[in-house]
């Protein structure tokens, strides 16, 4: 792998200076990551050299980003291991996959009474379009509950699986206490009684491998943005047998075989789900990402998130009057904590003025705050190109707030 | 004072200081100064929405002027909310509706609010207007 300043000289961002002179110590990765320069240059490089809408024209530049695109999904499959590419469908992002597939599989799938399981610990997106979908339908929305130390219960959620059960739709990370879910178990205990499971990859795939086949999930969605790559491209994957069967969820462009006025027929996968003008300049713009991940090695990059992750844990635990929200046994990537008699908003005020980039709030997943009866967190989200030395600017930061508002 | 004589006060407080640590070591000093709202009037009623943290804000309508009292759980938020009643607490209906706040731009709250945090003072300043917009109705309709 690369040493540290090689892989911190490959995202320019890094080394800019913010508010009066401070460098920029970035700990809100859980939002958006930051772009290593090849997938800057790659966007630019499809706007000045081969910009032309896909799958339309006959013409010379067409072809060119056409098979760009196509390349994309092509890396997007081996990159998660998908058996073929009709499997990937591209969206606009984690969200725009799950409000898709909320859609198409609520009017194939879902009748009055039928159940489908998320857990606490899912973020608004994989909460609302179930909530949608369930009101459209007359169905019912159930809820794993999650213990103190922020893990999911899974004897309840074994006793929330029946006959009524249409899906399960669980994040693989969370994205306020970092709990890694046990998705072998969970994927394993829905198939026993036929039932699908989605996997909502927005805070997992950028930390390590991710195989949906050996995972066995039947949907796995995630975004471009926060696995380094541009905004407004996102995935979503999907066992053939099921996409088959699904409706689309848009009309328009690309995704037609056949037009009239009295019926359209549908495209073949993937593009039955495709319509419109696609992101391709995102989609080109990920397989560099995908690219660039790979060249540092997905274990590598693990690796050094987990003692990154030890060392701010050890750090921050030691600062009195600090708390930490989420003690899972396994867990990654992020530190969600609260300092006593201190509100979450003056914290990262105060931590913005030094330079550190920190989220503050609910991190749009209200009922894990509900759960611990907070009104919100700070939270230091951390990568491969976070160093040491910014975790001790951190705990430094966390110091001086104390002194200021204490 | 007038609320323009108000505002340069608080511009000159501010001036005194170039790093942004004194200027929140400043608003953090503002906000125990804040005239506290009664703690029955911390209700969703007065809770102001669109900002980070909670405000409330009450006001107190004496026929002829607007008192306000706020809190907030956040302290940078109280210092926030205290400014804005110092500019325009105890000020008629007709001073607050015609009041042009310089002073957020001048001592560089806005700018240094990201949108979020900013919509928050823009809420409290849309709130209070409204308030007076309202007294300022049943005055003209007595």
């Amino acid at each position: 792998m690369k040493n540290i300043n090689e892989i911190r000289a490959d995202f320019p961002i890094l080394s800019r200076k913010v508010n009066n002179d401070m460098p920029l110590v970035y700990f809100d990765n859980g939002a958006t990551t930051q772009k290593p320069k090849c997938v800057i240059d790659t966007v630019s490089e499809v706007y000045a050299t081969y910009n032309a809408n896909i799958h339309r024209g006959v013409h010379f530049l067409s072809d060119m980003s056409s098979e760009a695109y196509e390349n994309a999904r092509e890396k997007i499959r081996s990159f998660i291991n998908a058996g073929k590419k009709e499997e990937v469908v591209f969206t606009s992002g984690t969200t725009g996959s799950i409000n898709g597939l909320a859609f198409s599989f609520g009017e194939r799938f879902i009748k009055p009474g039928d159940e489908i399981i998320i857990s606490y610990l899912e973020h608004h997106a994989n909460i609302v379009p179930w909530q949608m979908m369930c009101e459209r339908k007359g169905a019912i929305l159930r809820v794993i509950p999650i213990n103190d130390a922020g893990e999911i219960i899974m004897a309840e959620y074994l006793r929330m699986l029946s006959p009524k059960t249409r899906l399960v739709s669980v994040t693989q990370v969370s994205n306020v206490l970092g709990t890694v879910l046990p998705l072998n178990e969970i994927i394993a205990a829905a198939h026993s009684v036929n039932v699908p499971v989605l996997v909502d990859g927005a805070q997992g795939i950028q930390h390590g491998i991710v195989d949906v086949k050996a995972m066995d999930c039947d949907f796995y969605v995630f975004s471009g943005h926060k696995i380094y790559g541009p905004a407004g491209i996102g995935v979503l994957y999907g066992k053939e047998n099921l996409l088959s069967e699904l409706p689309p969820f848009q009309g328009g462009g690309d995704m037609v075989e056949k037009v009239t006025f009295e019926k359209t027929t549908y495209n073949v996968l993937p593009f039955k789900f495709e319509a419109g003008t696609m992101n391709y300049p995102g989609a080109i713009g990920l397989m560099s990402a995908l690219d660039y991940i790979s060249s540092l090695g997905r274990e590598e990059i693990a690796e050094r998130e987990n003692e990154l992750l030890s060392y701010a844990t050890e750090r921050l635990s030691a600062i009195e009057g600090l708390k930490i929200y989420g003690n899972a046994t396994r867990k990654i990537s992020l530190i969600s904590f609260l300092l006593k008699g201190i509100h979450q908003y003056d914290a990262g005020m105060i931590l913005d003025k030094l330079g550190i980039a920190v989220r503050t709030g609910t991190h749009c997943a209200q009922p894990v705050m509900d759960r611990y009866g907070i009104s919100g967190t700070i939270r230091a989200s951390i990568c491969f190109y976070n160093t040491k030395e910014e975790i001790d600017i951190l705990t430094s930061g966390i110091e001086k707030v104390k002194q200021m508002l204490e | 004072m007038t609320i323009n004589e108000v505002q340069d006060k608080i511009i000159d407080e501010f001036s005194m200081f170039d790093d942004w640590m004194d200027k929140y070591s400043l608003l953090i000093d503002l906000g125990k100064e804040l005239p506290v709202i009664d703690p029955k009037f911390k209700t969703k009623d007065f809770l102001i929405e669109g900002c980070q943290s909670k405000v409330w804000l009450h006001p107190y309508y004496d026929g002829n002027k607007i008192t306000f009292t706020a809190d907030s759980d956040a302290i940078i938020t109280r210092g926030i909310v205290g400014l804005l009643i110092k500019v325009l607490s105890d000020r008629t209906p007709e001073e607050i509706l015609s009041a042009d706040l310089y002073f957020i731009e001048k001592i560089g709250l806005r700018q240094n609010l990201s949108p979020t945090r900013s919509n928050g003072l823009l809420s409290m300043v849309r709130q209070i207007k409204l308030y007076a917009m309202a007294y300022d109705a049943i005055k003209n309709n007595l």
